[in-house]
């Protein structure tokens, strides 16, 4: 098991362990972009977590903000703050709210949740960033469903239009949103050719490969002149075979056959990890 | 601290200059300065900034919802955005993003809404809000604000651009009459006593003003003295300002180029209501309805915001024959 594979079934275990705490979640949209966080945090982003506004950091944006318990996991994998503090998700006052809040979590650059507009905010800051003519490069995940918002193609429109070749946007491409698979509520047909036509650097690839994904990202760091985007061809409940295929799978409320699946699930993530020693 | 004086004699500027001089002078000290603009840059009269500062003007063309979301991402690294479009789609179509990319995690941008109620002319009725002001007083953290004039609009671009937190403010892009001295000094905050007098009070914002102390002047005429107020910040409301020029007096008149719902009057009436003083209030605003084109003696005239209605208002509540 490779080191990012690694992170990312630690991730995924906490994932799955704070829900299972919680009783119901994100579940998910959370574990579609395992992988694609792994990547980012745990080998291709300029972080440091024991300075989480270090000013030469890499910025992340969850435009998917639903997927809160994912960005929660790695950065206390990654040391932001306690393991201990995923089980305070969406208690009273806690500090990991079920949405990302820059105002209550350490490691959470931009607060999110409200569907397009993380996009918005991710585009702003890596303008901001290209008009100082610092190289902190900025990175967010914007759901296919959410890609239903108008003003996640007006953001679409400016990154092209100003060639933000320091921002890489990924689009979660895990083909369901909220009420059903995307082909039957909002049909996204080729996000690809979309993106394309809009002025993008474009490459697709599968987004629960972390080797592909390194790869996506370190290819788009060559390109200069464009705004840059990579879908992720993901699965919504990606990694546990009973959420992949379960049918309502964006929040659940964990009990019976549901809650059997995600104890079985942590006991096969904790197994894996102890054969890999950790 | 505050100290203001009243402008001696008229030479009332476009605003739209002020804004673009105004900035110009601090762009060239502030090099956080950025100023946002959304398909108007013709309008706004900014022009001069984007050839003067190309790297740090951006329009944004027409997506008010992204300009206000990437100004607030664009604040959270350092920038200092300066961000126009007509006060219709600075509120009410981005609204959320201004709720929540804006105040709620708490970005760093202010936004000019300009052209609002009547001031919207000839774009008519789609232009026209008479609702930004009650859609901003209810968004917590957002300092909200509507000069008098071209002084008290350069006196608010200048002390707010190191002030972090979120601002609205909202005028015309045409000329008002000056009615502060270039020497006036103001309190974000604190409201702003034009003139004093013992019987009734008129709080006003915005060119609204000048029909106050029109007012006042014809109601002197009656033997009726009255004190009006500039109450330039709408909110965080100078409440205790409110009481104290309140009490003792026989009726308190608010007026204001907004809707009944929500604006200035709806504020100064919480704070009566809170803290009964016995007196009437009128509220001199448009009422319940929308805009429609026309000029603006025509459209001050049909939604009655002038010194007559206030005056007949004032007469009224005080059994006056006409």
């Amino acid at each position: 098991m490779s080191d990012l594979k690694k992170l990312s079934t630690k991730i995924r275990l906490e994932v799955c362990k704070m829900l299972k705490h919680r009783g119901f979640g994100h579940l998910g949209g959370s574990l579609s972009i395992i992988e694609t966080l792994s990547v980012l945090y745990g080998d291709v982003m300029k972080i440091n977590p024991q300075n989480p506004n270090w000013e030469e950091r890499d910025w992340f944006i969850l435009s998917k903000g639903h997927a809160g318990p994912a960005l929660y996991a790695t950065l206390a994998v990654k040391g932001y703050f306690p393991l201990e503090m995923l089980n305070t998700l969406n208690n009273n006052d806690t500090r990991i709210p079920s949405h990302p809040d820059r105002l209550k979590t350490p490691g959470v650059d931009v607060t999110t949740g409200s569907l397009g507009q993380g996009i918005s905010l991710a585009v702003g800051i890596a303008k901001s960033f290209q008009i100082s003519q610092k190289p902190n490069r900025v990175y967010t995940i914007v759901g296919d469903g959410e890609c239903n918002e108008g003003q996640v193609w007006e953001a679409f429109q400016f990154a092209a239009h100003h060639k933000l070749s320091n921002l890489i946007i990924f689009i979660d491409e895990n083909h369901k949103q909220l009420d059903g698979p995307t082909k039957d509520i909002i049909n996204s047909f080729d996000m690809k050719e979309k993106v394309e036509a809009f002025g993008f650097a474009v490459k697709r690839i599968s987004g629960n490969d972390e080797l592909a994904i390194k790869n996506a990202v370190l290819e788009m760091f060559e390109v200069k002149d464009k705004a840059c985007c990579i879908i992720l061809d993901t699965i919504k409940g990606q990694g546990i075979k009973y959420y992949e295929m379960l049918s309502d799978n964006h929040h659940i409320r964990f009990s019976g056959e549901s809650e059997f699946q995600l104890d079985l699930a942590i006991e096969k993530l904790k197994e894996e990890l102890e054969r890999e020693g950790r | 601290m505050m100290m203001f004086s009243l402008a001696e004699k008229q030479q009332p500027k476009e605003l739209r200059e002020v804004y673009q001089e105004t900035l110009m002078e601090i762009m060239k000290n502030n090099i956080n300065v950025v100023v946002c603009d959304a398909d108007l840059v013709n309008a706004s009269g900014t022009k001069k900034l984007f050839e003067t500062y190309p790297d740090r003007c951006i329009n944004m063309g027409i997506s008010e919802a992204n300009m206000i979301g990437a100004s607030c991402g664009m604040s959270l690294t350092g920038k200092i955005p300066f961000v126009h479009t007509f006060a219709p789609f600075a509120t009410r179509r981005a609204f959320d993003q201004l709720y929540l990319s804006g105040c709620y995690q708490q970005s760093n941008i202010r936004i000019f809404g300009s052209d609002p109620g009547f001031w919207a002319l000839h774009n008519g009725g789609t232009h026209t809000s008479v609702e930004d002001l009650a859609l901003t007083r209810v968004v917590p953290k957002l300092t909200v604000l509507a000069p008098a004039d071209a002084v008290q609009f350069k006196w608010i671009l200048y002390n707010t651009v190191d002030k972090y937190g979120m601002y609205y403010f909202r005028c015309p892009r045409k000329s008002v009459p000056d009615i502060y001295s270039d020497s006036s000094v103001f309190e974000i905050g604190k409201g702003n006593v034009i003139q004093e007098g013992s019987d009734i009070a008129i709080f006003t914002i915005g060119e609204m003003i000048s029909e106050g102390m029109k007012a006042g002047e014809i109601l002197k005429s009656h033997g009726i003295s009255a004190t009006v107020v500039d109450m330039f910040t709408v909110k965080p409301l100078d409440e205790e300002l409110v009481k104290t020029i309140s009490r003792g007096k026989k009726v308190i008149v608010t007026a204001e180029n907004h809707s009944k719902i929500g604006g200035l009057g709806s504020a100064i009436a919480e704070v009566l209501a809170e803290n009964p003083i016995g007196a009437p209030l009128i509220r001199v605003a448009i009422q319940d309805h929308f805009g429609e084109v026309g000029t603006p003696d025509y459209l001050k005239n049909k939604f009655g915001l002038d010194s007559d209605t206030i005056v007949k208002g004032v007469l009224k509540a005080l059994n006056i024959a006409v």
